[in-house]
């Protein structure tokens, strides 16, 4: 029998994985303009905003001159212009998800408000990137590239005004106060439109000078709703408003403005056309969101995998020097080495926080991948449409619905080892635009909800453990690594762009989409194949909890419970957003397993990596088990609950179909003997019984579910070892002297 | 000056000052624990040289500045996603040890060898930049033997400031002892400068300058030369750390009065 879990003679990690290990788990090790925004996007977070936050910057709510110096290092580090298309004036060509990710989590590594304030203004360029009209795409985005030295202009920076006061508040509000009325239209001429809009928490609102406003019609020649371009130099108010008091990010201006203003109608993002006399918006406010934020969202994600990730080195220096000059200890004993790090509780929790930020990061990074795919598919398939045209979501809806089976058949394909499979037919369906955005599609729609909802509401979480590690020290403003900050701030990824409700009402609705389905049935083989190859990693365990969640899954969808009522539809949030929560822990877990194969596959390449390899390999194997356990656990105990909780327990008045009378049980034994030893439920022929709520639990049907379980308990063996293993190695990785930014 | 400069500056790999540096013994001879797992930075006598070569670039029109580097070249490729990014220039790499363990003479043999295969350069406009203790283990010594091989005699060591004159000439102002300063006329280039910490800023990142120079980078690191034995002769009887113990930590930007005014509070205890 081969051990999974090889003794302490394994290579263990000597440091801290660097760029070059980063760069292979990440898949950006072939992209050097990556490599360089990220080093770019390092220099102002370990510069600038680490001053920022040590000079205890963030102690104001108000956008003072000292982080306006953070938009002009951002414009001069070339981080303002990654967003933008290399002909309107940026320098990345192709897709931007990675880019953009890659720099928020670098800015996140000392403070996420300093990369909220980059995000914003991404955020407020992306409803015209994604649907505007070529003239505001030209205008806008080569506008917000920073003005070259001696270029007469002022850069455009923006601010993506959606979420209203009370009660108008969230990103998913179908009904807006903001509203949009024709001010004026002369026969022949262009409409003006006026736009009044109160915001609330709208970042970057403070120096903004345009916007982009969501706002509905309040006048019957203006059709729905839409995005509107607002600028500061517009007719009417502008008013910046004041500052939000947030307790977190301060490094970004959130303020909540008032737009009261006029504006040509060619400010609608997307154009118009007029239909009987009625202004009739390309795009309505909620096709402009859907389409900004399925992106946006998973920078968040990726700001607190950077929290995590960056918590690990503080804390074991921290723990390392804690008794260290009290002048009674002398180097080299255990204590003065070790410190804190010769309890074992110690370790493994920050074994937790590593390897939960490890598939944090591993999540976020693939959704950031897979949408730099998605985005080409998505503009030709709107190209396609446009040609054919089908407009409308209904129209839509009914071509992709066509195209359903061959997508399926795709997926099959796809997953059959080369030599198996009908080359020509899997060709054809490869270069299908259609077949290809939908399989897409279906895994962005799961991968970006997971990915904000799970590295955001676990990672904050798990933040509170990195503080927690830091006894009191962590609740102080000069923790090292601003661990403190980093955990509310944590709080506030897990709430804006969408909180974690609506992550989960969308996983709802995605995660039982049969082609995202039919992916993930694949992907539970493709663990086992991993699994029979590299046992240690955790894989077998994960994909038993896959199997456990997707068996879950289908029963909750046909079940109803004890009261006939249907267990999996949209309103019963009680079933489906545990399940949510459980398929994001598989999937960020699965992300992290697939990752470290990545590394071990291609890091031996890498001259630089050779002197570590096998150990860095081996710890990252490890901190995948560890989460493979975690993941399944959780999975375990959700789906539990959830196919055994919505049952009514027997009763011993009711209907037990595996109870006994004593004398009925007496009767049987005399004619079958040792009956009566057998674990039956009895009932005394005075009806007194055992004393518990009533007999134990046995539902015909649920054998799969029971053996699953059954199983998925045994496959925990070795995590608990590649925990010990792991935990030992970080009394031997070496770390640098001090954290290379300042508190 | 018409022409402008040519300036070459020489300068690599070291380990990013804060790691804990630990040597050990290999069959080879000393080296450092994980050194090659160790992050990177470029040396910082000659980032101040990379610096005020790319800035008297700017100054003098038709002025091309070359960055030489010798080191291995994986760390060097991983090195160059930061430095490209901070001043025009041409890559030209030689793969080699930059452990701190060579020999001077040694590793200027190799440095001139790639400097003299140079296409294109001007060795009568020739300004050799370096840092004044770089590759040396603060000796002082390897870039005025590149000079040397390369037959310049002008040579500048603890260089802070070089002032270009319009017929060509400079006025270079170096650091002596006692914090005072020898100013010196030079007729022009050739010349040695040996870097000590100048008087610029370290530039920003720019990705838009980083991506222009890689187009010389990688070329340049896929034909590296191998450097060869850069100890030479030389043999370490032994190798150890300062017993001293270091109290790190981060400060950027302080001032020279706020630095003394903290050591002076330090030694008053």
């Amino acid at each position: 029998m081969t051990d999974s879990n090889p003794g302490s003679a394994k290579p263990t990690l000597k440091t801290l994985p660097g760029d070059d290990v980063r760069q292979i788990l990440w898949r950006y090790s072939d992209r050097y303009d990556l490599q360089m925004v990220v080093q770019a996007a390092r220099s102002v977070a370990r510069g600038l905003v680490a001053r920022l936050v040590a000079e205890g910057a963030r102690h104001t709510h108000e956008w003072t001159p000292d982080k306006q110096r953070l938009l002009e290092a951002m414009d001069e580090a070339g981080i303002t212009a990654v967003a933008i298309d290399p002909e309107h004036g940026g320098y990345i060509p192709g897709p931007k998800n990675l880019a953009l990710a890659l720099v928020a989590f670098e800015l996140s590594w000392v403070d996420a408000g300093a990369a909220t304030a980059s995000l914003a203004g991404n955020l407020a360029l992306a409803p015209i990137h994604e649907r505007g009209t070529p003239e505001q795409v030209a205008k806008y985005m080569g506008g917000a590239v920073p003005a070259a030295p001696g270029e007469d202009r002022r850069t455009l920076r923006g601010a993506f005004a959606l979420t209203e006061p009370i009660p108008y508040v969230g990103v998913d509000t179908n009904t807006m106060a903001g509203r949009v009325r024709v001010a004026e239209w002369k026969e022949g001429e262009e409409p003006i439109l006026h736009v009044d809009k109160r915001g609330r928490f709208i970042t970057n609102a403070a120096f903004a000078n345009f916007a982009c406003a969501a706002v509905a019609s309040d006048d019957p020649r203006i059709k729905g709703s839409c995005m509107v371009i607002l600028e500061d130099t517009d007719e009417g108010v502008w008013d910046p408003g004041s500052p939000t008091l947030k307790l977190v990010h301060q490094l970004s201006a959130t303020n909540d403005p008032i737009y009261s203003l006029k504006v040509p109608a060619s400010r609608i993002i997307g154009g118009y056309t007029v239909q009987d006399g009625v202004i009739v918006p390309n795009y309505s406010h909620a096709e402009v969101i859907e389409a900004v934020f399925r992106r946006t969202r998973v920078t968040v994600g990726l700001m607190t995998a950077a929290k995590l990730l960056s918590a690990v080195e503080p804390v074991i220096r921290y723990h390392r020097q804690r008794f260290r000059g009290g002048g009674q200890l002398q180097p080299g004993s255990p204590r003065y080495e070790l410190g804190i790090q010769q309890r074992e509780d110690a370790l493994h929790r920050l074994i937790d926080v590593w390897a939960t930020g490890e598939a944090a990061a591993s999540l976020g990074f693939y959704t950031a991948r897979l949408f730099d795919e998605f985005d080409p598919l998505e503009r030709e398939k709107d190209r396609l449409f446009a040609e054919r045209g089908i407009k409308g979501a209904r129209a839509q809806l009914k071509a992709f619905a066509a195209v359903k089976d061959a997508a399926l058949e795709f997926i099959r394909l796809e997953h059959l080892p080369a030599d198996r499979r009908d080359a020509a037919r899997y060709e054809e369906l490869l270069n299908d635009t259609l077949v290809q955005f939908v399989v897409k599609d279906a895994l962005s729609q799961v991968f970006c909800p997971a990915t904000k909802l799970w590295n955001t509401g676990v990672g904050a979480n798990m933040m509170r453990e990195a503080v927690s590690l830091m006894g009191g020290y962590g609740i102080t403003e000069d923790c090292p690594g601003f661990l403190g900050q980093k955990w509310m701030d944590a709080q506030l990824e897990a709430t804006y762009e969408g909180p974690e409700a609506v992550q989960r009402r969308q996983l709802t609705v995605t995660m039982v989409n049969d082609l995202f389905l039919a992916q993930f049935r694949h992907w539970i083989r493709q663990m086992r194949q991993i699994a029979a190859k590299k046992p240690g990693t955790g894989a077998c365990t994960l994909a038993t909890a896959m199997e456990l969640w997707l068996w879950t899954i289908g029963y909750l969808q046909k079940a109803k419970d004890a009261n006939g009522e249907t267990l999996y539809h949209g309103q019963r949030q009680g079933v489906a957003f545990p399940m949510a929560d459980a398929l994001s822990w598989l999937l960020a877990s699965r992300q992290q397993i697939l990752d470290v194969l990545e590394l071990e596959e291609k890091g031996g390449d890498n001259p630089a990596l050779a002197d570590g390899f096998e150990g860095t390999v081996a710890f990252l194997t490890d901190l995948c088990h560890v989460m493979a356990a975690r993941a399944s656990g959780e999975v375990g105990r959700i789906v539990a609950e959830l196919v055994y909780g919505y049952l009514r327990h027997p009763s011993w008045d009711g209907d037990c179909d595996s109870c006994f009378r004593a004398s009925e049980l007496e009767a049987v034994a005399s004619v079958v003997p040792g009956f009566d030893s057998s674990p039956l439920e009895v009932i005394q022929d005075d009806d007194t019984h055992a004393d518990k709520a009533g007999p134990c639990v046995r539902f015909p049907g649920m054998e799969r579910f029971r053996e699953l379980r059954l199983k998925l308990d045994g496959c925990l063996t070795g995590a608990r070892l590649a925990k010990d293993r792991a935990a030992a190695a970080l009394t031997e990785v070496m770390i640098p002297e001090a954290l290379d930014y300042p508190r | 000056m018409s022409n402008g400069y040519h300036i070459v500056v020489c300068g690599s790999l070291v380990p990013d000052p804060l790691q804990a540096l630990e040597p050990v013994t290999t069959p080879d001879g000393p080296a450092l624990k994980n050194e090659s797992m160790l992050p990177s930075v470029l040396d910082p006598w000659a980032a101040h040289a990379l610096y005020e070569a790319a800035h008297l670039a700017k100054t003098v029109p038709g002025s091309k500045v070359w960055l030489v580097s010798l080191g291995p070249k994986a760390k060097l490729q991983q090195l160059m996603m930061t430095v490209a990014q901070k001043a025009p220039f041409e890559f030209v790499a030689v793969d080699g040890s930059a452990s701190g363990f060579t020999d001077s003479f040694e590793t200027a043999q190799a440095l001139a060898k790639a400097i003299e295969s140079i296409a294109g350069l001007d060795r009568q406009r020739l300004l050799l930049f370096g840092g004044c203790s770089s590759a040396s283990r603060d000796a002082g010594t390897t870039v005025g033997m590149v000079g040397a091989l390369l037959g310049i005699e002008e040579q500048f060591l603890a260089v802070d400031e070089i002032v270009p004159q319009e017929d060509g000439s400079f006025r270079v102002k170096e650091r002596v002892e006692g914090a005072q300063y020898l100013v010196s006329e030079c007729a022009g280039a050739p010349a040695v400068l040996a870097w000590a910490t100048g008087n610029l800023p370290e530039p920003p990142n720019n990705p838009q300058v980083g991506m222009t120079n890689m187009r010389t980078i990688m070329p340049a690191l896929a034909k590296a030369q191998p450097a060869g034995n850069l100890r030479g002769s030389l043999r370490f009887e032994s190798v150890e750390t300062p017993t001293q113990r270091r109290e790190t930590r981060v400060v950027k930007d302080a001032g020279i009065d706020e630095i003394a005014r903290e050591l002076a509070d330090w030694i008053r205890g």
